[in-house]
């Protein structure tokens, strides 16, 4: 479709949200909440954190006061919706005993009308991935499909980098291409922040006309596409993708594997923070008289000794094969399976990783190792 | 059996599959058919190795005694070898051969078959070839029975839950 | 951005719930192994399945597991499964008393290519429970006779308390055009069959290479060894089929457990060409 610009104050962008209620939505943003950002209801714009930033390193986040007004600053710094599309413990079915007879009933998940306003370019990248696991896959996930069917993304794109951030590497970002509803660019030229708003669906542009957006001067596109440039040439960190799946074929047996594995405490953690990982266990819950049990999905990670078990033993015993399988799932074997990358380049596994395993400085040694030490991850633009 | 007939089993016997007419005239010479009964006792475990055989038909079982038992190591039928030992110098039998059914074989003389390895070194290598192929897959298959591969393994069961 | 809508689907059940089947009989093969006949709901999909394919088994307030059918394709009636008791739920299946419920859900994964193996022969070689999978080809093929040229059964097992099926196994080896060969690795006194590997059986089977169909199903090192063997006897690889087993949870792909490469073995699998799957055998830890 052809994207039409608008400009918004703010003002005009609490009138969005407040469209956006008046349509049923639930509206959702990022909040400050346990000393860290998190997907949460938003009643105005007073709750998205304007004059917080996010200090983030390998291993490292703290939640601080900034002096900026923006209010979605804080690249890589959020939490991932992974957890509200997709969520880390639901039950599936109720199994309940009656004589010897057996009564089955489906905990169908009410259709959900969910507005992620300040979703970032690599995150929209990564629900783009996990529609080809859950829902694009042959059978699709009751559970994400009712989450996921009518959900609206007012994203942003993102004008500054994080340090963990390697979207442009990954081609996903720090400007969103698509899956958007409405994507803003955070303007900060006066004392009170204004928005480029770019409508990217036929609902998005509804909604921004029923705002009573105006139109954007044409310079603002052209200054929103170089802010997003700057960003992308901001970022320190790269995977490169073209490579990607090369380097993990030719470098199994390599002892990076093995030495940077003596670090990972197989915790799990990159597996939660990542916005992609989608596995899932099944867990059999009675009560306890044992007439009724449910079937309760919950999150599990590939790092766990029985994630691989069969009879006789785990195929994954070290936690060598488990680190392994992670990085060669997100950066190769996803390709092959799904055909678009299963990392976006978020840089929450960075982050969240206690040992701080670091997903580029390990791609970089294999990459050396297999020699095919390629420069450029496509543009910083991702093209 | 006539030394033609002999010529026409040793043809057809997969373990000399590929070797030239003068060197299977050469065993037909040596060669003395031979025939067992179910059960009985080809050679024993510490018999002098004296002669090798090439298996027409029937199975034998390779044992080897434990207190009270024979334990089966392995079967050999019809197209195999039995007793390559026999062509090694001082080597006694190791383990037991027991027919399991009715075996028909070609029997060799150890010492005269390797005399005569000594005396034609082409006939010799052609044969010792053939001998270390099955050797290598004997040792092949028994690496991977030793692997115990169906045995029910410890460990805590399946991970269903 | 939202997603059109799909079409919705006639009213199917969703796939993560099971049918309820109910326990018709359970016979006891060996002395950990169970063959368990289910009667699934009348007309219901889940009782229409191909070779190869497999099941998810639930007891209630016990858990689920992926086990293969054993039993005639072509019967309708009732499915058949041959359990060995290892673990929690594979002894809470194989100790349901007729008239028991248990849940299904299923049929999944790939099927033994039998349509493409027309007009050819049919090399089988199973270990240990790895022939309950291939029976219900067996079964197919004996329905379907005029269909294939000969077909060689090749069984080998731990000891001869262990093998399956053991009187139909005879009988299947009395069969025109069929040979039938079972080994087992620890033979006692009164065993008078082969003792060894399956691999050392290929050696006595008669038939054409270039025009024969192998599919395999067992250890993971069995299927490994196998493989190759045959494709150094003449079956090229694209003609020998493996049947893999992995941790299984969903058997739709979304819960991840399976993966093995790039492949869901749940759907992709479990039945894989030897050329599709070789690559990843050897890889330790994969």
């Amino acid at each position: 479709m052809r994207r039409s610009f608008y400009r918004l104050d703010r003002s005009g962008l609490s009138l969005i949200l407040d469209q956006l209620k008046h349509r049923g939505y639930t509206v959702l943003g990022p909040k400050a909440c346990g000393n860290a950002l998190q997907w949460r209801p938003l009643d105005c714009l007073e709750d998205l954190p304007g004059g917080l930033s996010t200090l983030l390193a390998p291993a490292q986040y703290r939640l601080q006061t900034g002096s900026e007004t923006c209010l979605f600053g804080n690249p890589g710094g959020l939490d991932s919706i992974k957890a509200i599309l997709h969520p880390p413990r639901q039950t599936i079915t109720t199994i309940r005993k009656a004589g010897d007879q057996l009564e089955i009933s489906q905990e169908t998940p009410p259709a959900a009308k969910l507005a992620f306003v300040g979703i970032q370019s690599c995150d929209l990248a990564a629900v783009a991935a996990l529609d080809r696991v859950l829902l694009q896959n042959g059978e699709a996930d009751e559970v994400y499909s009712a989450n996921r069917a009518n959900a609206f993304f007012l994203s942003v794109h993102c004008t500054q980098s994080g340090p963990t951030c390697f979207c442009a590497s990954m081609g996903t970002g720090p400007r969103a291409k698509a899956g958007f509803d409405i994507a803003l660019t955070e303007r900060l030229e006066g004392e009170q922040p204004e928005y480029l708003a770019e409508a990217g669906s036929s609902l998005g542009a509804k909604v921004l006309e029923e705002a009573h957006a105006l139109p954007a001067p044409p310079e603002w596109m052209r200054q929103s596409t170089e802010a997003t440039q700057k960003a992308a040439e901001a970022q320190t960190r790269k995977v490169n993708r073209q490579a990607a799946r090369a380097v993990i074929d030719s470098t199994f047996e390599h002892p990076r594997w093995e030495q940077t594995a003596k670090r990972c405490l197989s915790c799990g953690n990159c597996t939660s923070a990542c916005p992609t990982c989608f596995c899932v266990n099944y867990e059999e819950q009675s009560s306890l008289d044992l007439a009724s049990a449910q079937r309760v999905r919950l999150w599990d990670s590939c790092f766990t000794l029985s994630f691989s078990y069969i009879h006789g033993g785990s195929i994954r015993l070290t936690p060598k094969s488990r680190f392994r399988q992670w990085v060669s799932h997100k950066l190769a074997r996803w390709q092959d399976q799904f055909g678009v990358t299963g990392c976006v380049g978020c840089g929450r596994c960075i982050v969240w990783c206690p040992a701080a395993i670091d997903i580029t400085e390990e791609f970089a040694v294999l990459e050396q190792a297999a020699g095919s030490a390629v420069t450029a991850g496509g543009s910083p633009h991702g093209h | 059996m006539a030394t033609s007939q002999i010529i026409a089993a040793l043809a057809h016997h997969p373990f000399l599959d590929g070797l030239q007419p003068n060197h299977l005239d050469k065993l037909a010479m040596l060669a003395c058919e031979i025939s067992f009964e179910p059960d009985q006792v080809i050679f024993r475990e510490g018999d002098p190795s004296s002669f090798f055989y090439l298996i027409l038909s029937g199975r034998v079982a390779i044992e080897v005694a434990a207190p009270g038992r024979f334990l089966t190591i392995q079967t050999i039928g019809g197209g195999e070898e039995l007793g390559w030992s026999s062509l090694l110098d001082q080597v006694n039998k190791q383990f037991r051969a027991r027919c399991v059914e009715p075996v028909c074989a070609l029997a060799f003389d150890g010492p005269r078959l390797t005399a005569e390895f000594e005396n034609d070194h082409e006939f010799g290598y052609m044969l010792l070839r053939k001998v270390l192929a099955t050797v290598a897959e004997r040792l092949r298959a028994t690496r991977l029975q030793m692997l115990d591969v169906y045995a029910r393994k410890s460990g805590k069961g399946e991970s269903g839950q | 951005m939202s997603l059109l809508a799909a079409p919705p689907a006639t009213v199917k059940r969703p796939i993560m719930q099971p049918a309820v089947g109910r326990v018709l009989q359970v016979v006891k093969e060996t002395h950990d192994t169970f063959t368990l006949n289910i009667e699934p709901p009348p007309g219901d999909p889940v009782a229409r399945f191909r070779p190869g394919q497999f099941s998810m088994l639930y007891v209630h307030g016990v858990g689920e597991l992926p086990i293969s059918i054993s039993g005639d394709p072509e019967c309708h009636d009732y499915l058949t499964y041959t359990i060995r008791s290892v673990g929690q739920v594979t002894y809470q299946l194989v100790t349901r008393q007729p008239g028991e419920c248990i849940g299904l859900r299923g049929p999944f994964g790939t099927a033994w290519p039998l349509t493409e193996a027309r007009g050819k022969s049919l090399l089988i070689v199973a270990g240990g429970i790895g022939l309950a999978p291939l029976r219900p080809a067996i079964y197919h093929v004996l329905r379907h006779r005029g269909d294939y040229n000969r077909l060689v059964v090749l069984y080998g097992g731990r000891s001869p308390r262990d093998l399956l099926y053991r009187k139909e196994f005879a009988a299947w080896g009395m069969l025109p055009d069929t040979q039938t060969l079972a080994t087992v690795d620890y033979g006692g006194v009164s065993w008078r069959g082969h003792v060894g590997v399956v691999t050392a059986m290929f050696r006595h089977v008669r038939m054409q290479p270039d025009e024969t169909v192998a599919m395999l199903c067992g250890p993971e090192i069995m299927m490994r060894y196998a493989g190759r063997e045959l494709e150094s006897r003449g079956i090229p690889a694209s003609r020998i089929f493996l049947s893999m087993e992995r941790n299984m949870k969903c058997a739709v792909g979304f819960c991840g457990h399976c993966q093995m490469g790039p492949y869901f073995v749940c759907k992709d699998g479990p039945v894989f060409p030897f050329t599709q799957i070789k690559p990843y055998l050897d890889l330790y830890e994969l």
